[in-house]
């Protein structure tokens, strides 16, 4: 077992930074993910692993830092919240576009504009869809729970070098300032410069030497045919992430009638709604996607094969409802119901929508 | 003539070899215009990194504009940046890899337009990089519009007219504000249109370099630049144009040679 | 009495013509030909090779790298 800490959403992803060996962290103080930094620069990892810390004078600023050490071949990171993703989207679809690993985490708050600093869902779209120009895709985690976004951390750089792909973990604000029990991971020992070369001597920017070409960290390429060849070799990547990625839980589903899907904050409180609807006989499960991209279609899809309905539980309009929908393509009812601006909602009142919408009565 | 021709074959031998090629420069024909600076600012720089023999410990970041595919020509390692984002790429890059040389390659749009942040925050950190800014006061990969450094008056195809202050704001002497920075450590502004001036640019990029070496703090080397192309007359007269015209207001010489400032001196009593 | 002679080697696929070179040579050595390269250019080529001392500067300002000098002492 590891050791056991009680401690905030945010004070973990540093935390987890620094034991996974993460070599460099760039950032911009942003409410409510503050914290991250603050814990980082608390810490002193430098002295400690020799792990970068570096306030940026922006958003803008810090992904594009991310974009230098990214290429560099080192394990690096930044986090932000709603607006000052917006800002770094320029550099995580150039990210995208040269193929760089590396890991964004998203405590998001409601939009749109300034917005709020209360929790929100409503960066689905932008995080799964794209946020920046271009056919990309981000590998999208969702933690539910404070020992999630520790585990996450961790994860993402495994999967970001698996796939030379930006990882997003896409949290909120109510996860980021939560208080939970978290079991922290060992610390793993950053990658020597020797150890980086034989990782990365294929691709990255770590100085040419006289037995290769050159790398080159580009997004660029003007010869149509080459940048089609590019995107198509991109497509393939994101198919097969498709295929071996997908993470999801599955609370009470086998024998439900009726099923929510919720990610997030919002799968916390439904995880409550599934007890009080068993509570008066409706069989209701909780599909929980833990990677909203790859998206579990597939476990939908075989869903819709024997439930009466879905509800999509979100905190924003209803974005994920339309992945629910594609992947059920009208087998059964889908139905959405969430909060904006920054509420929560409770699980009495999903509990009501889900009567009202679905099982009727 | 049978007589001079032998002449000149007596001279082209191996051991008479004064002037090559940088062998840091790749075989790859530069997409540049005829005449452009750009191609002898990579020349002196793939010279230098020759001279230190520090290509494999060199990266270098290319900005968006002409110099886009810098990385085509200088045979190290790049990273190609966003519009604007070089020095912050830069920094990145530097900041976990202390140990190698990094620079940044931009032109006045890219450095004192969309990036002017960037460019401010990085020097003012005293990053240790190099900063190479061609100023050449148009945008030459859009098509000849206006930049930041274009002169009072220039036509370009966002000035028809002229730029007029009125609408148009001033000429940004950028360096002028860069050398006010504690974190620069060297600052220069030079030019490429004579032999001599190439042979003080090459000086000056140099002792960037090795301002890096010794982590002085960040060296700063504007290069005042022709785009003949955009400029609208030929490479010589763009020469001439530029003489007349932009050294008065971007006059050349040093306007830092020293270190970051001691941040002892600089700490507040608590 | 030794004299310096010089002799430079144009890339002339590479050239472009611009006529840096030809301006910046202080003995009048080189030209841009009459002729052009496979890229439409009047490339640069020594139109009075005697002149020449393998001073260099031509090579010195051609940002395409295209001039190679050569030196020699004459007897």
């Amino acid at each position: 077992m590891g050791e056991l800490r009680l401690m905030k959403g945010n004070e973990v992803i540093a935390e987890a930074a620094i034991r996974c060996g993460c070599d460099g962290y760039f950032g911009y103080p942003i409410t409510p993910q503050s914290e991250v930094m603050e814990t980082l620069m608390n810490r002193r990892p430098w002295d400690e692993t020799g792990m970068v810390v570096l306030q940026a004078e922006s958003e803008v600023a810090s992904i594009n830092m991310v974009y230098g050490a990214a290429g560099s071949g080192k394990k690096v990171m930044t986090s932000s919240s709603s607006p000052g993703i917006s800002l770094m989207a320029e550099g995580i679809s150039y990210l995208a576009g040269a193929e760089l690993p590396c890991l964004i985490v998203n405590v998001q708050r409601g939009g749109p504009g300034l917005g709020t600093i209360q929790p929100s869902q409503a960066d689905y779209f932008q995080a799964t869809k794209g946020g920046g120009h271009g056919d990309y895709r981000l590998i999208v985690l969702a933690p539910a729970s404070v020992q999630e976004m520790n585990d996450f951390v961790d994860l993402s750089f495994e999967l970001a070098f698996k796939y030379r792909n930006p990882v997003m973990i896409l949290s909120d604000g109510a996860i980021g300032q939560m208080m939970e029990k978290v079991e922290l991971a060992d610390y793993k020992p950053r990658w020597t410069d020797e150890e980086v070369k034989e990782i990365s001597d294929s691709w990255a920017a770590i100085g040419k030497s006289p037995d290769r070409e050159q790398n080159i960290i580009t997004s660029l390429e003007l010869e149509s045919d080459r940048m089609e060849r590019n995107n198509i070799r991109f497509q393939a990547k994101y198919q097969k992430i498709q295929e071996n990625e997908v993470r999801f839980e599955a609370i009470d589903c086998d024998d439900a009638d009726y099923v929510i899907v919720a990610f997030g904050s919002a799968a916390r409180v439904c995880q409550k709604t599934i007890q009080l609807a068993r509570a008066k006989g409706h069989k209701v499960g909780l599909l929980r996607p833990i990677t909203l991209f790859p998206f579990p279609t597939e476990e939908i899809k075989k869903m819709a094969g024997h439930v009466k309905g879905f509800l999509s539980v979100e905190m924003n309009a209803g974005q994920m409802v339309e992945d629910v929908r594609l992947a059920v393509n009208g087998k059964v009812p889908v139905e959405y119901y969430g909060r904006m601006g920054g509420i929560i909602p409770s699980p009495d009142e999903v509990e009501k929508a889900l009567e009202q919408k679905l099982i009727g009565g | 003539m049978a007589e001079v021709a032998e002449n000149i074959q007596n001279i082209i031998k191996p051991e008479n070899l004064v002037y090559q090629k940088s062998p840091v420069l790749t075989d790859k024909v530069m997409h540049y215009c005829p005449g452009c600076s750009h191609g002898v600012v990579h020349k002196i720089i793939a010279e230098v990194i020759d001279e230190m023999g520090i290509q494999e410990d060199t990266i270098g970041v290319s900005p968006v504009g002409c110099s886009v595919f810098a990385y085509n020509y200088i045979d190290i390692d790049w990273h190609e940046a966003a519009h604007g984002r070089a020095p912050a790429v830069a920094t990145g890059v530097k900041r976990v890899f202390p140990n190698k040389f990094v620079f940044s390659y931009q032109g006045d749009g890219d450095l004192a337009a969309i990036g002017t942040a960037e460019t401010m925050h990085a020097v003012n950190r005293g990053e240790n990089i190099v900063m190479v800014f061609i100023n050449n006061a148009i945008y030459g990969m859009t098509g000849g519009q206006m930049a930041p450094t274009t002169m009072v008056g220039q036509v370009t195809a966002t000035t028809p007219h002229g730029r007029n202050v009125d609408l148009n704001g001033y000429p940004l002497k950028i360096t002028e504000l860069i050398a006010q920075l504690p974190g620069a450590a060297y600052v220069t502004r030079q030019s490429v249109q004579t032999p001599a001036a190439v042979r003080k640019t090459k000086k000056a990029i140099r002792k960037a370099f090795e301002v890096q070496a010794n982590k002085k703090g960040t060296a700063f080397v504007e290069v005042v630049a022709t785009c003949n192309s955009g400029w609208k007359i030929s490479p010589v007269e763009s020469n001439e144009w530029m003489e007349e015209h932009m050294f008065p207001f971007y006059p050349l010489g040093d306007l830092k040679d020293g270190e970051k400032e001691d941040p002892e001196a600089l700490k507040m009593n608590v | 009495m030794a004299k310096v002679k010089g002799a430079v080697v144009v890339d002339v696929d590479t050239c472009k013509g611009c006529n840096l070179c030809v301006v910046a040579c202080p003995t009048q050595t080189l030209a841009l030909h009459r002729n052009v390269n496979g890229k439409g250019y009047h490339y640069s080529y020594m139109e009075n090779p005697e002149a020449c001392t393998g001073c260099s500067n031509c090579a010195m300002v051609c940002p395409d790298s295209c001039i190679t000098v050569y030196r020699a002492k004459i007897a």
